[in-house]
């Protein structure tokens, strides 16, 4: 089994909701409390498992606005875990997920050094690495309703940007959805073979106007006295 | 990356005192320009103790959590700095044995010291290479993620142990010019090394913001990080050096570590007791702070490409 999320940038709107949810749960989860520096002052900082960048693709007119959330990607390949040189970075047989147990780092910072995707920080107040745990505390916990069962930015996400599935079975929920809409990885030439997926933008075909019928007289008198009375 | 003082003066001590111990040993296995006299292979000994007990122990300062440090022995197989760790802490025993072998040796060091003594030199070279190995197993780091960086490591090693053994004992050394021969030698291989690397890392390569986001047909760009201030991230990997002070450093690299020891050479041939070892092994110890200093802040991590770099 190999557990990890989809990512649609097509219909991700860019509202850190996943990242909220995220602190939201994660604070209290097997890894929190997520510290933070100086919260209400004017350099607020502290450790986050899940971060929304914002790109412009393509050239201005055929420019797109990319909502890009980014958690550990639960490499297959986990560098971060091979470098580690306490045994404190583990990545489970049974499901893939990529965790750090607390009791066994010194904080050396070393696997956040292999991670080409950010997805480790170091919690100052304990010193030691913190990182997604694919709310590991939540996806198997059956006291929890079947449809709860699901990592808290899944469940958070307003727009269904997000799935949470076996990547490893292609007829899976996700798994289809990533042969059908042509997920991929990020980074691939690096080798980590990230299990975390991202679907592209769709193209979608331009909406015709040229059919549209002449406005009349009385639509165009319509509109003049819209422009002129200011209310 | 950051390039922290912690780091760069354990590398550059404890480098310093495995080449100085590791220079010590082959010399008085081979008796190269008639062999080192008692007391500055004894000196040399406490020089190299000390250097690469300050180094380790200041390498434990940039953990942030020192307590669970013993745990970083337990993944010798996988993890290089476990290696590194493992080998500095079995190198020890066969050292000071063989230090001990050179006290009661009384001017004659005995053949199990001298067996101590090349088991020390070995674990000296594996823990050197181990070392270099830490950053150049990082595919994040193209700077970082090349063969001449553990070369690198062993070379500065062997060009300021070199020089230090020599400040400390040229004099007692016959036919000197054979011996400062091979100074030179070391010396010039280093800079070669040191020279290749800087041209191999000088343009971009590997990911891009393209690859980074799997946006391959289109320019891209950041348009926002999504932090408002800095993170983890940023302070980790987001270090630029200060414009103009790299090519200023390179050319100090060139003169203070290879430059100028390579000229001391020729007053020490004249005066072989005389300082100009000294002045020579304190200006390639200088370089070599400027070139660790350098490792770090030139070396750009990928994930940059997140926070709007469009290569590294």
């Amino acid at each position: 089994m190999k557990l990890g999320l989809v990512i649609d940038l097509d219909t991700c709107v860019g509202c850190h909701a996943c990242a909220t949810a995220c602190k939201e749960w994660n604070a209290s989860g097997v890894t929190g409390p997520l510290s933070d520096y100086d919260p209400y002052g004017a350099e607020p900082s502290g450790v986050w498992f899940n971060r929304i960048r914002h790109f412009e693709v393509g050239e201005y007119p055929e420019n797109k606005t990319v909502n890009f959330p980014m958690s550990c990607l639960h490499c297959e390949n986990a560098e971060c875990v091979t470098v580690c040189p306490t045994g404190a970075s583990i990545k489970r047989e049974e499901d893939g997920i990529v965790l750090v147990d607390q009791d066994k780092c010194m904080g050396c910072n070393l696997c956040s050094w292999a991670c080409p995707y950010g997805a480790r920080e170091l919690d100052e107040s304990s010193g030691t690495m913190k990182k997604c745990t694919l709310c590991v505390d939540r996806i198997y916990d059956e006291e929890l309703e079947e449809r709860e069962r699901q990592p808290a930015c899944v469940l958070a996400c307003p727009a269904h940007a997000r799935m949470f599935g076996d990547l490893e079975d292609a007829e899976s929920a996700v798994g289809e959805t990533v042969r059908a809409r042509g997920g991929f990885s990020l980074m691939p030439e690096l080798g980590y073979e990230p299990t975390n997926q991202y679907l592209p933008p769709r193209s979608s075909r331009p909406i015709p106007t040229d059919d549209l019928p002449k406005p009349s007289a009385r639509d165009k008198v319509k509109e003049w006295t819209n422009k002129v009375v200011n209310r | 990356m950051k390039p922290a003082f912690s780091v760069i003066l354990f590398t550059v001590a404890s480098g310093a005192g495995f080449g100085l111990i590791m220079l010590a040993i082959l010399f008085d296995l081979f008796g190269l320009g008639g062999g080192f006299s008692r007391e500055t292979l004894l000196t040399a000994g406490a020089g190299a103790f000390i250097l690469i007990s300050v180094g380790l122990l200041s390498s434990t300062a940039h953990l942030a959590n020192p307590k669970n440090a013993w745990r970083s022995f337990t993944r010798f197989k996988t993890s290089w700095l476990s290696k590194e760790g493992v080998f500095a802490v079995i190198f020890y025993p066969f050292f000071l044995l063989y230090l001990l072998g050179v006290y009661v040796g009384g001017g004659e060091t005995p053949g199990w010291a001298l067996f101590f003594g090349v088991v020390a030199f070995l674990l000296g070279l594996v823990t050197l290479f181990s070392t270099g190995m830490i950053y150049a197993s990082l595919k994040t780091i193209r700077q970082w993620s090349n063969p001449l960086v553990p070369v690198n490591y062993l070379a500065m090693a062997l060009l300021t142990g070199i020089l230090l053994l020599y400040a400390l004992g040229l004099d007692e050394l016959g036919g000197t010019g054979g011996v400062l021969g091979l100074a030179a030698a070391v010396i010039l291989l280093a800079a070669v090394v040191k020279a290749t690397y800087y041209f191999w890392i000088a343009r971009p390569s590997g990911p891009t913001i393209n690859t980074a986001t799997g946006f391959t047909r289109a320019r891209v760009r950041i348009l926002d990080p999504g932090h408002g201030h800095d993170t983890f991230l940023t302070h980790e990997f987001g270090y630029q050096p200060p414009a103009g002070l790299t090519p200023v450093l390179k050319a100090a690299v060139f003169v203070l570590a290879y430059g100028l020891p390579l000229v001391m050479l020729w007053p020490a041939a004249e005066a072989p007791g005389a300082g100009a070892m000294w002045v020579a092994a304190v200006s390639a110890l200088a370089g070599a702070a400027a070139e660790r200093w350098l490792f770090f802040a030139e070396a750009r991590h990928v994930v940059n490409l997140y926070h709007g770099a469009q290569t590294t």
